[in-house]
């Protein structure tokens, strides 16, 4: 074996009400780049939080003026996302504005983004089971990510290889049936899980809520995207993009 | 270059939720190092790796521990995760508190413990670096586990 890279730097960190796991293949010491993009995600947190009444979010859906370039950079990714998902995705919930569905995705690919800038070209980044993946886990070794099944997640149902790649998942079971159809408010329930790929988590991870909500043209819409997924249905049936 | 490679992995028996036990040669190596280090490894195994060795074979009585996760609470409760580590190897992995019903999940209503046999963790096939799935308890399941390898 040629392979020299050491044993991963690995971090996990409780943040956003879930999980936030780092990898760092790259050698050395990565103790600072990990406590960076930590700060970061909590700076998010602080940001963003719909259960924080002290956040800027929480402040705009009082009505209050709020002016931070973090909240403006969200708001109108979350425009943007809707309507790229024909209102699929949307941050105008019944309970008022809630960009949660973007912020940890786009927290995660931002996050990714600092160890980069600290020099490291192969980690991994996940939120909460969805992750960006920058460069590979070893030399010549691409990521490799195992995809839970929706009816067993003691089991896992396939994985997916790559470097450079985002990768989410969306199902009911995430968060209970949180997931609604825009039209009639009701849980979207046409699907187990969406799992997709794609360069940037932001978007992935959008476009898997969206492509969960649209259940059965799921596939052929994210075909549309040039994205990569994986539909598992409520028969418990595997299909594919590519 | 982007590389997107799909496969089946029909045999996996427990959700190898193998954050950190990458199975190429060389992550074994050093975990079993990083193992044997610890004062409570038996005097032999401390030898051997002090001497720079990176095999346990020297290491004649059986040493075995167990390692509790810290509880990591979901939406549906806490998940806390025991590993239990064997000459330097992890052999098993389970969780010893978990949510025992989750009415919102009906559906799907299948969300047994994830489990870690010991042919998992020997398996180079099997080995996945990170997991994505639609499973609350499973991130609890994920950051449970992963605090007990951070104890190692």
């Amino acid at each position: 074996m040629t392979v020299t890279a050491a044993r991963p730097t690995r971090h996990v960190e409780h943040c956003m009400g879930t999980v936030f796991s780092f990898a760092v293949a790259d050698e050395g010491d990565w103790t600072e780049a990990i406590a960076d993009a930590v700060g970061w995600l909590h700076q998010v947190d602080a940001t963003f939080s719909t259960y924080r009444p002290d956040s800027a979010v929480s402040r705009l859906r009082r009505g209050e003026d709020v002016h931070d370039p973090l909240v403006d950079e969200v708001l109108s990714l979350c425009e943007r996302y809707e309507r790229e998902t024909d209102g699929a995705f949307s941050a105008h919930l019944p309970g008022g504005l809630d960009p949660s569905g973007l912020v940890k995705g786009w927290a995660v690919e931002w996050a990714s983004g600092i160890l980069r800038e600290h020099g490291s070209a192969n980690h991994a980044v996940s939120g909460g089971g969805d992750m960006q993946l920058a460069g590979a886990a070893a030399p010549g070794r691409p990521w490799r990510v195992g995809i839970a099944d929706p009816f067993d997640p003691t089991r896992v149902l396939t994985t997916i290889e790559g470097t450079d790649l985002a990768v989410a998942t969306s199902g009911t079971a995430e968060r209970g049936a949180h997931l609604v159809e825009p039209g009639t408010g009701e849980p979207a329930r046409a699907l187990a899980s969406v799992t997709v790929t794609g360069p940037s988590l932001a978007w992935v991870d959008v476009a898997a809520t969206a492509a969960f909500v649209k259940g059965q043209g799921a596939l052929d819409w994210l075909r549309a995207q040039r994205l990569g997924g994986i539909v598992v249905d409520l028969q418990g049936t595997v299909t594919r993009t590519g | 270059m982007k590389r997107v490679v799909f496969t089946i992995v029909s045999t996996v028996t427990g959700l190898v939720m193998l954050l950190s036990f990458k199975t190429h040669p060389i992550s074994t190596a050093t975990a079993a190092t990083a193992v044997v280090n610890r004062p409570v490894a038996t005097p032999s195994a401390s030898a051997s790796a002090s001497a720079g060795t990176t095999s346990t074979k020297t290491a004649t009585a059986t040493s075995t521990k167990t390692v509790t996760g810290d509880s990591v609470d979901t939406r549906w409760g806490p998940v806390q995760v025991a590993i239990t580590v064997t000459n330097g190897k992890i052999t098993a992995a389970k969780a010893v508190v978990y949510p025992q019903s989750n009415p919102k999940d009906e559906e799907i209503n299948s969300y047994a413990v994830p489990t870690l046999n010991s042919e998992a963790v020997s398996s180079s096939s099997a080995s996945i670096d990170m997991v994505s799935g639609a499973t609350y308890t499973s991130q609890g399941y994920i950051g449970s586990l992963q605090s007990a390898l951070d104890k190692l």
